[in-house]
């Protein structure tokens, strides 16, 4: 699925935030946001993954009101939004570093939106003790933000997003100042609140790890076009360009020219000679010059005689030992980059740098995508 | 790999002592062990302290409170009159029905006693400071004095009727009574006149009468004038420092050079650009005329009154109202607005309820700094300010230069002080210094 096959399905169902055609310029000579066009799903948890400055970030505060779009329509519930100020389109959002007014405790921060909209204290009150009690931080109220741990007030942040229940939330790389483990967990937190609530999250992150284990969809913004819109599995399996390839995960990357289409498979010759077979993603016939892409935990180590279609002899460079799997560097077809995952079971062969060594994959796996110059 | 040592004591056994006070390893109690290992390192850092330390007691302690010293010690009576001194200190209150004829003129005594610290005063040429002492209490004395000295040498007994026919002025009751408290050295009588207040021939403490009332009233008038002179540096300061603190860098390095350029200008020269530009035939006015406000006859008088030194001590404190409002409000992230706009939160509400408040810290610091250096100001109500526009400090420079009361001039400075402190006291009670922040 791509941006341009979003655009087509989203007019089966209404969606809840329609992107059409919508450019972004600061100073009037660059587009930060080239035509961005997504629809976004109700109920979707949709993430905006891609380096900085690629786009990602602008077109979320085009979203919640902060920045006016240079051009096109952001429709939210088939309502145009470009000129209703940010309080009026109700939509939460937790920002990187939270954003917590330090001159409030956590339940004034979190009465805040109930308070600017008018509800009772009582009902106030409520609201934000069950706020509190989702995010696991019941005794915190009369703190100050300032006296929590980083975790503590992203949650607080969460709770406050949500606690006056917008149909949409927005979340600009919330996780970005946590540890690690602090970062995973919270992810885990995150994705339970989305499925419980049913709310919408359209998330901003750089980081492909967080973008793959919490979203429905994901879109990879890159020089402000969206690369590829689609859900965790296919764009790591398959992706429809180097630059996705390359962005998530970790990728071999073969160059090649394009020597015979046969439909969707197409024969590769490789600039050391070797030809091999792969799955067709970029256009071009004959001639073509390719990256062909293939997942190091999709290549098999010196296979056993016939078991994979494509076979290519190299020489193990270096071992890496990282306990659940080895990685090996090796030579192969004139790259000495040529990364294999082994995976560390009994009964492993023992390896040695220096070692001649055969590599095999199925060519489904071997994508042959746009070249990189 | 085995020693003979004997079993080592879980505790040495001079380390903690159940009963005694911990020591150190050879003995010697923790406390002074550790005073003597940091001995070397507070001898060093007291060392590179003492220059500015002896700079400031020589150059501000001592100066300030020789000062403060003299608003209530003042000898120019007693060490130059020591026999009048002296019967005043022997015989106690003389009301207005004392004296041996019941008028409040003392006896024969007290006039040989004046008559000899006159002959005393006339060989030592104190004439003049003993006639300037009693003249600040009751004026048009120090002729008296220089008078009756210069004709001392002839005076003799009885000395009552010798120098009342000098001068009848020796047989005022309240002239008495104010040379009675000029030969006290420690005195609040300038506290006293400092408040508007007097002692009357009794020694009672009275309000002097309406129309002789000065220094409260100038006392309000700069308090009053200087908290205008800060809510207006708020009022002005608050946008630019705003501004000064969202603008790219580019563009808020050029404002901040024009909000610093005033700090590169000597004072004079600012002040009296204000006078070119408000006085009657100025700049302001002549636009005015020009584009048909205010008729020629119908000039706005803008300088030497109250509005010239508003206006232009407004515009030479601004700086000390943009600057700690800029640091602070350059620590408050864009973020907090925008998160209380998507929480639901008008502009406005934004604005005060979360932009606002952050800025406190810097409010108040800015408030008590153009409010403090306002209360201080000399010069430019000095030039600006007409008869109206005269601040305290205007007065205390008058009394340092012209009159020569230091006493006085230094009590006035010392409830100047005073009244400064108590607003620092309550702006401490009330919001706190710590949450004070000047940059």
């Amino acid at each position: 699925m791509s941006a341009n096959a979003a655009e087509v399905s989203g007019s089966a169902n209404e969606p809840m935030v329609r992107f059409k055609n919508v450019q972004k310029s600061y100073d009037g000579e660059t587009l930060v946001v080239k035509d961005l066009n997504v629809d976004i799903a109700r109920g979707e948890f949709l993430t905006m993954l891609g380096p900085s400055g690629s786009g990602k970030t602008t077109s979320l505060m085009m979203l919640a009101g902060f920045e006016p779009a240079t051009h096109g329509e952001i429709i939210l519930n088939g309502r145009p939004i470009n000129d209703v100020p940010p309080h009026k389109r109700g939509i939460g959002m937790v920002f990187q570093n939270y954003a917590l007014f330090p001159h409030m405790t956590v339940a004034e921060n979190l009465a805040f939106p109930l308070q600017v909209r008018k509800m009772s204290k009582s009902d106030a009150a409520a609201k934000v003790k069950r706020a509190l009690e989702m995010v696991e931080l019941p005794e915190f109220g009369d703190r100050r933000p300032a006296q929590l741990s980083g975790g503590q007030q992203q949650r607080v942040a969460v709770a406050r997003a949500l606690v006056f229940e917008p149909d949409l939330v927005l979340m600009d790389e919330p996780l970005g100042a946590l540890d690690k483990q602090l970062r995973e967990q919270m992810q885990y937190e995150i994705k339970h609140i989305h499925e419980s609530l049913g709310v919408t999250v359209v998330y901003v992150t750089h980081d492909q790890s967080e973008a793959l284990t919490m979203s429905d969809r994901i879109a990879v913004f890159n020089d402000g076009v969206i690369q590829q819109l689609s859900s965790p599995d296919t764009l790591y399996e398959k992706p429809d360009n180097s630059f996705v390839a390359q962005f998530i995960g970790e990728n071999n990357r073969l160059q090649g020219v394009i020597n015979e289409v046969r439909g969707d498979a197409c024969v590769v010759k490789l600039d050391s000679g070797d030809e091999v077979l792969a799955e067709q993603v970029v256009p071009g016939g004959t001639g073509t010059r390719t990256t062909l892409s293939i997942r190091p935990e999709r290549i098999e180590l010196d296979p056993a005689p016939g078991a994979c279609p494509v076979t290519i002899d190299g020489k193990i460079e270096e071992l890496i030992y990282l306990g659940d799997h080895i990685r090996v560097r090796m030579n192969v077809a004139g790259t000495n980059e040529f990364i294999v995952k082994v995976r560390n079971h009994t009964g492993r062969k023992p390896l040695a740098a220096g070692q001649q060594a055969s590599v095999g994959w199925d060519p489904i796996d071997c994508r042959a995508l746009d070249a990189l110059t | 790999m085995s020693t003979t040592a004997p079993p080592a004591p879980l505790l040495p056994s001079n380390a903690v002592d159940s009963t005694g006070p911990i020591t150190a390893a050879d003995g010697t109690p923790l406390q002074t062990a550790l005073s003597r290992a940091t001995r070397k390192a507070r001898i060093r850092a007291f060392l590179l302290v003492a220059p500015l330390l002896a700079f400031v007691v020589l150059t501000f302690v001592a100066p300030i409170g020789q000062m403060l010293w003299r608003s209530v010690s003042n000898d120019s009576f007693s060490a130059n009159m020591p026999a009048l001194t002296a019967w005043f200190a022997e015989n106690e209150a003389l009301g207005s029905d004392g004296g041996p004829e019941g008028d409040g003129i003392p006896g024969e005594d007290a006039f040989e006693a004046l008559a000899t610290d006159l002959k005393g005063a006339r060989e030592n040429r104190t004439a003049g400071i003993v006639g300037t002492r009693v003249n600040y209490d009751l004026s048009g004395t120090r002729s008296l004095f220089t008078k009756s000295a210069r004709q001392a040498r002839k005076l003799e007994a009885p000395f009552k009727a010798a120098l009342l026919d000098v001068d009848e002025d020796w047989g005022d009751a309240e002239l008495w009574s104010v040379m009675r408290s000029a030969s006290r050295t420690y005195t609040g009588d300038f506290y006293l006149a400092a408040l508007d207040m007097q002692r009357n021939v009794d020694g009672e403490i009275e309000a002097v009468p309406e129309n002789r009332r000065i220094y409260v009233p100038l006392f309000v008038r700069t308090l009053w004038l200087s908290a205008l002179i800060a809510g207006l540096c708020l009022l002005l300061a608050f946008p630019v420092a705003h501004l000064l603190a969202r603008l790219p860098l580019r563009y808020s390095n050029i404002l901040m050079i024009f909000v610093l350029l005033p700090f590169w200008t000597s004072l004079l020269v600012r002040t009296t650009s204000w006078m070119v530009m408000l006085q009657s035939q100025g700049v302001v006015n002549d636009l005015m005329v020009a584009v048909g406000i205010v008729g020629d006859d119908g000039r706005i008088q803008m300088m030497y009154n109250q509005a010239g030194t508003i206006i232009a001590m407004t515009h030479i404190l601004l700086p000390f109202m943009i600057l700690p409002l800029y640091s602070v409000m350059k620590t408050i992230p864009h973020d907090y607005v925008r998160a209380a706009r998507s929480l639901g939160a008008t502009p406005s509400t934004a604005f005060w309820r979360i932009y606002f408040p952050q800025t406190v810290p810097g409010i108040g610091a800015g408030v008590l700094l153009v409010f403090i250096l306002a209360v201080g100001y000399y010069i430019t109500p000095a030039l600006v300010g007409g008869s109206s526009g005269q601040l305290i400090s205007n007065l205390i420079a008058f009394h340092m230069q012209k009159s020569l009361n230091w006493s006085l001039a230094a009590a006035l400075a010392a409830l100047l002080l005073a009244g400064v402190m108590l607003l620092y006291w309550l702006y401490d009670r009330l919001i706190g210094i710590d949450n004070m922040k000047f940059g």
